[in-house]
Parts: C-alpha cells; structure tokens; sequence
C-alpha cells in the first residue's frame, strides 16, 4: 500500500510500466498489483491533473451548496466535474463523503481539507495552486501544514460542541495508560468487561469479550487494530479525536496492546484524512521520546509496544473490519468471510482486535477512572456516553457527548433542529427517523448507532435523499459478492423511477422484494445494510411514496423518447407524433 | 486415524461430516443438493455468487465458506431461499450479456442450468447491457468478458492449480472486470489450453477455440438432467 502511495504520489499516477516495474522488485504478477491499485478511488492508472480537488458529495453538502461550488470551479477551470484540464493542472471530481459534514461545502485538494466553502472562494483557490505550483514539484501528499496555510478556508473549525464526562477535564496523557499497567493484563480485561463497554462503530460487540478471545487464541504475534476509517456519512468523531485528543487514541491502542499480548498496533487512517498524518507522526514519536512507545513502556519489562499508521486511498468499504485487515495487508479491500473471525486469525492470518477509535479513548477514560464511573453513565445495557455526529439542518452542527439513553427529540433540542422531519441515524446503513419515532432512545437496546445523525427539514426531498444514498452504495460497494455488487445499482435505478414519478405499485413491491434480498444474501455488512436508505424510508415514509406514484398500471423502465433519443440523433429529425 | 466424524441437520435429514469439511461438502457426500454457483470441488471456495447461502443456525450463511459443526440446523430447500437464489441468478443475468439461444455453451452453462432449476423465466429485473471487452489474442483460447459472472475460479485456478497467476480482477463495484496478466492480451500471457483455470468457467467466458460444437445442443450435460442431478444420485434411498 505505501510504495503504491508513493508512486501515485511521484508521478501523480500508476503507470503500466511502474506496475511492471513493482511486480519485478515485490516478485509478483503485474496482475495482482492492478487488482489492488484499481480498486481504491485514489489511486489512478491515468494521468490526472497535478492539482487534484475533490468535492464532497453527500446530501447535506448539497444542501448547504456544494453544486454552486462545484459549477464555480467548472467555470473557473471551462472543465465539466470529472474532467482534468488540457494543460494537465487541475482535475475536478466528486469524493464519497469525507468527515466534515458539519462544515459543507468540503473538499479535499491535494489532500487538504477545505470547509465552508462558497463559489467564491473558487478562483482563489485556484490562484493559490498556481502560485504554489510554479515551483514545478508535485503537491505533497500526505500534505503539510505549510501548504495548507497557503489555501483559503484551511482551517477546520473543532467540531465538538459539547463534551461530556469522556471528553471533558483535559485528559492527560498516560494516566489511563500508567493505571493499567499496575495491573495485570488479565485484570485490565477484566476492568474492561466489568464497565461492559461496546464497540462504537455501531455493531456494538462487548469489547472485553473481543480482547478476552484474542488474548486467549494461539499465534505467533497478537495484534491491535484501531479502525479509523470512519468512512460513513455523517460521522466525524473520529477525525475530532485524533486532531484534538490523539493521545487517548494511542494510551487507548497501547493499553489494548499490553492487555492482549501485542507488540504491534496499527492504526489504519482512512485516505481522505491523510492531512493528519504529520501531526500523528509527530505524536507517535512524542511518545517514543517519553517511553510511552517502545521497549520497556513507562519502566514495565517486557512490556515493547509500538504503533504503526497505515494510510488508506478511498475505499468506504475499508471501514468493514475484514476488508480494513485486507486492506492493510497491501490488498483490495473486500470483506472476508467468517468465520474464522479477526480474534482467531486477523492481521497477516494472527489473533487481532479490531475496535473503532472512539471505543479506544473510552478504553482508556476507563482505565484511569475505573469500571464504576463508566457503568454510571448511561444505561444498563449500553454504559457510558456516546459520541454524536450532527449535521443537516439544525442550528448547532457538531460533536455531541451524550448519555446513552436520551432520545432523538432530546438530541434535536441540543442541536436547534425544532422542525426536523427526516432523521437518517446512525448513516445510510442505519435507518430513517420519521417524527413519530422520535421518542425512541438511543442505546444498544433500541437505537444503535456509530454516530451519524443526518437532519433533514421540512423543505427537503425525503426520497431524492434516499435515491442519494442508494447512488452511495452503487459507489461503494467492493464488488466481490454478486447481490452487493449488482443489487445496488439495481436499487439506485429502481429508486430513480421512484423520484422521477414513473414507479407503478408493482414496481415498489419488486424494488422492495430486491431489496430484501440483498439484505439476506449478501456477505458483509455493507450489502446487508445498503438497502436501508429505501427500506427504511418505505416504512418510514410511505405516504411519500404513495405520493409518488404513477396512475398507470404499468410503465417501461425506459420512457420512448428516451429510447428514441440515440436514432433521433443519427437522424437528425424527432419522429412524427401520433396525430401531429 | 479416522477423522472426527459428527453430524447435523439440513431440512430434517441428518449428515455425517468430519472436521474440516464445509457444510456444502458434507452435504454433496451425503446427497444433498445445494445449489451453487461459483463453487468448484477442485478449487478453494472464494463465496463471489451467495446461491449457496443457507440459513444455518437462524443466520444466513454461505455453505461453501462455512465449516460444518456438530449439531447445526441448517434450512436449505425453503420457498425462499429459493426465491432469494433465483434473485441472484436473475442480478448475473442481467448484469451481463447472455445470449443463451445462440451462446456456446448453452445446455452446459452452469449459470442458465441454475436458472432452469430455481424456476426463472425471465429477468424481471432491467438489463444493464454493459460494455466488455472480448481478448481473442490466444491462439487456442478466447476470452468472451460478456459471459463472465465474477465467480473467481479461473483467478483461483490459475494461481493455485496451474502456478501462474494469469488471471485477476480489476476495478471495483459494478465496474469490476476480469484482467489477464499482460497489458497485450491473453495472448502475452502464460496461459495454455490445457490448464486447469481453462476447464473450470462455469458459463462461456473462457472458450478453447475449434472445440465448440463437438457436442451438438441437446445432448449436452444439463441437457440431459438438470444441475445438481449428479449430487443428488449419490443419496441413498434416492429415486430417479
């Protein structure tokens, strides 16, 4: 993966001769390295443009304007998104989300993030990559601090909003850390099961069973896997922790690692936020400098320990643990199956523990605070607080630690949402909200959620949403299994009749049975849960889709002009209508 | 030493496995059919199709990719597993272009034999007519990307069986394609007629040239008895 990045960083793509050329030194077949290098949406085979910008395309960005940003860049450039200009500067495209729902417009250029943005800002934009690229080297990437100072709208404004007792206090770093080594680490897996904390992504899987059975499975080496590819719309706590609280991300893996027996902690970082990397590297070696990472953590013999970043290049399904272990073995990232699970034989086929960055930093909240404080805060079954990502139209967008048990009407009064219609919750692999749910509670128990909390008022298009994030998956789904890779677009299409007005009753009942199937069939969680846009939205919603339906008993997928289009442009003349 | 031999359950009937076998396997041993698709006996399962999915132990699960354990209880012929697998052959039909009336495999195309067997009439779903490539650079083999359904075996067979990595996939999602191992073709690649990833496609995209019609339509494998037959035979009690 990172002499791939390297070489798409050199030579802004990958060249036939510079797979020949890697397949030769690595001793494998040039095919093997086009199915891992075409895969990732960063990587490319073509040249592009040496500037890259990428524009964040999700529901809310368009809601806040990101088309008018976009059409200000075509403009500025006389290039249509998509398109990279004759002069090879620039390229323009659209990007799957990337964690800053709540300062759309976005975009990442060269890696840097932009927010806020306005058409504007466009031709000032564009002037500044001139002036930096007169020098005529690429663009860094991962990018530098000096060269995001040179964009307008670099700055990314803290997301978090309200903090609670995780996030409070300026935790210090080490303390969690230094507390769980005067035990021993069978006692911190004890202390971790005892606060019943689960996993924050959203599946919610007892993390002190996941670091009982790794610890307990027979390998060579154990492993530690922070997920950071916090790729699903709407979320943003994670890039929050590792810019503003890295070090509980690291006490959090390190205590992992001296719990499960592990020498090696890898933190994969999803690639959109590649413009962390220098300040996690100098982190890291922060703490290599105070004996926080190396041989003989904080005196404890026996005790080596160190962590590795791995950088990942566009790719949503990566945040699926068994395709995050394939992607940091250097491959594509398609899911495995399972079992055997990552506990048994995880990283490079060894027992690994894969938790979600926000369980990590409640690993070692609870680690320095003890158990008791943590089963204090929230539920029975779902202690602690939960990191909220909010975004739409609210008055308040931003990270939200709350109590796990509040319901989304209280969350909506936090946030200044008072006329919320739509809630999509917990992302487009969770569910759509509509105002009579909005008493339910979110906890393990009834609302599960990784954090994404997408409001929608009452002047948006609850279907034109859902047909967004069926385009979503159509993007992101791997491929690897059929349901996934086809039931997708075949949902997308069946959606887009449905916006467009042409779905018959018989049509929503097919898309609907499709749709099922593709959550029974399908082998990961991506394919089990893309439907749910449109699943979820029918049950939700179904006067809007009543509403939407077309008189007639039946209507073509295609319309007839539609299907005449091609011959009426060979022809040059529109056919002769009935009765004209 | 004999392995350690358990059973289970699938529709009511009661298997034999031993340790390390799949469920798919353990049922083809006793007779029992499970439709599959991407599956073949000689190779490692990669899971690509789903056909096999069953719903073992209240959770649907792929019988090729799943080991089989003591006591499981496994549905198999259920209306709607059927329902949901005759789905999946409808998606690779229309995902690609299948011309089963004039294509060279028909009759001994895995993919339309299934079809037959799970009752699909025709795709309710729209076809997508995607634009593929097809490689005749080999002199003995050509490669008709119209018919490939992504199933893996050739990737697999290739690299396992024959040693030579010939084939692998490119791109992602519905844009996923089969790629050779050689920006000229088939043709600058290894592969020869007589290996292993060439006999294994399961409908008509990898085809040795001059071969086609030694065996006449009607008279071809699925021809003669539907898909899965062979396994079925092996019952005991079974009756034609």
């Amino acid at each position: 993966m990172d002499i791939v990045i390297a070489v798409q960083q050199r030579f802004g793509h990958i060249s036939d001769e510079a797979v020949g050329a890697m397949a030769e030194a690595l001793g494998i077949h040039a095919v093997e390295i086009e199915d891992m290098v075409s895969f990732y949406a960063f990587f490319d085979r073509e040249p592009r443009g040496r500037n890259r910008i990428r524009l964040s395309k999700t529901p809310i960005s368009f809601m806040k304007g990101s088309s008018e940003v976009a059409r200000a860049f075509e403009q500025a450039l006389g290039i249509a998104v998509g398109q990279t200009t004759a002069d090879g500067m620039f390229t323009v495209e659209w990007t799957s989300d990337i964690g800053l729902a709540d300062q759309e417009p976005a975009a990442l250029i060269n890696g840097i993030a932009l927010v806020n943005l306005t058409p504007a800002d466009a031709p000032l934009i564009l002037a500044a990559l001139r002036q930096a690229g007169e020098t005529g080297a690429l663009p860094a990437y991962p990018p530098h601090a000096a060269e995001a100072a040179l964009l307008p709208r670099s700055i990314i404004r803290s997301s978090l909003v309200q903090s609670g007792p995780l996030l409070s206090g300026s935790p210090v770093r080490a303390e969690g850390l230094k507390a769980a080594l005067a035990l021993t680490p069978e006692a911190v897996i004890e202390e971790i099961t005892t606060s019943k904390l689960r996993g924050r992504g959203g599946a919610g899987f007892p993390t002190g069973m996941k670091w009982r059975l790794t610890r307990k499975a027979t390998g060579v080496e154990h492993y530690i896997a922070c997920n950071a590819d916090e790729g699903e719309p709407g979320t943003f706590k994670d890039r929050l922790l590792l810019l503003e609280f890295p070090d509980l991300v690291f006490d959090g893996m390190t205590v992992a690692g001296y719990a499960l027996g592990a020498r090696e902690g890898l933190l994969y970082l999803r690639g959109e936020y590649a413009y962390m990397w220098d300040d996690l590297q100098r982190v890291l070696q922060d703490r290599r400098s105070a004996g926080l990472l190396g041989d003989k953590i904080c005196g404890k013999a026996g005790f080596n320990f160190d962590i590795r970043v791995q950088l990942g290049a566009g790719a949503y399904i990566c945040g699926e643990e068994s395709s995050l272990l394939e992607s940091l073995e250097g491959k594509r990232g398609s899911p495995r199956d399972r079992p055997p699970f990552p506990t048994e034989r995880g990283y490079l086929g060894q027992p690994t523990a894969i938790d979600n960055v926000e369980t990590l930093v409640c690993a070692t909240r609870i680690m320095e605070k003890g158990a008791a404080w943590f089963t204090g805060l929230g539920t029975k079954e779902s202690t602690g607080t939960k990191l909220m990502c909010v975004s739409g139209d609210c008055e308040r967008p931003g990270v939200y630690e709350t109590p796990f048990g509040i319901t989304i009407n209280q969350l909506l009064d936090l946030v200044g949402a008072p006329d919320a219609r739509y809630v999509q919750f917990s992302g487009p692999s969770g569910q759509a909200i509509a105002p009579k749910d909005f008493g339910r509670r979110i906890a393990y128990e009834d609302l599960s959620t990784g954090g994404s909390t997408m409001i929608f008022g009452p002047q948006r298009d609850v279907l034109d949403i859902a047909l967004q994030f069926a385009d979503f998956f159509v993007d992101e789904t791997c491929g690897w299994c059929a349901p996934c890779r086809i039931g997708t677009v075949l949902l997308k299409q069946g959606m887009e009749k449905v916006v467009a007005g042409r779905a018959t009753l018989a049509d929503l009942a097919s898309t609907e049975a499709l749709a099922n199937t593709v959550v029974r069939m399908s082998r990961c969680g991506l394919g089990q849960t893309a439907p749910n846009p449109i699943l979820t939205t029918m049950r939700s919603f179904p006067e809007l889709y009543e509403a939407r339906l077309a008189a007639a008993p039946f209507e073509p997928l295609v319309t007839l002009d539609d299907a005449l289009r091609e011959a009426v442009e060979v022809q040059g003349r529109e056919p002769v209508k009935e009765g004209a | 030493m004999a392995a350690e031999a358990f059973s289970f359950t699938i529709d009511g009937i009661e298997v034999e496995a031993t340790k390390g076998q799949s469920v798919l396997e353990a049922c083809d041993a006793a007779g029992i059919y499970i439709p599959r698709l991407c599956h073949h006996p000689d190779l490692a399962p990669s899971g690509t199709c789903r056909v096999c999915t069953c719903k073992i132990n209240g959770r649907n699960s792929a019988a090729c990719v799943t080991p089989a354990a003591h006591g499981m209880v496994i549905e198999n012929d259920t209306p709607l597993l059927t329902a949901d697998r005759r789905a999946l052959i409808e998606m690779l039909f229309v995902e690609g272009n299948h011309p089963c009336p004039y294509c060279v495999a028909s009759g001994d195309c895995e993919l339309q034999a299934l079809g037959y067997r799970l009752g699909m009439v025709a795709p309710t779903q729209p076809y997508q007519w995607p634009d593929r490539k097809i490689d005749a650079t080999h002199p003995d083999i050509y490669l008709d990307r119209d018919r490939c359904i992504l199933c893996s075996r050739c990737i697999e067979a290739s690299r396992m069986e024959d040693g030579k990595s010939v084939f692998g996939f490119e791109g992602r999602g519905i844009a996923m394609r089969l790629n050779v191992d050689a920006a000229g073709g088939l043709g600058d690649t290894q592969m020869a007629a007589i290996d292993k990833a060439a006999s294994v496609c399961p409908v008509a995209c990898i085809v040795i040239k001059r071969h086609s019609y030694q065996i006449p339509n009607g008279a071809r494998r699925f021809d003669k008895a539907p898909i899965g037959t062979e396994i079925e035979t092996k019952r005991v009690g079974h009756k034609p």
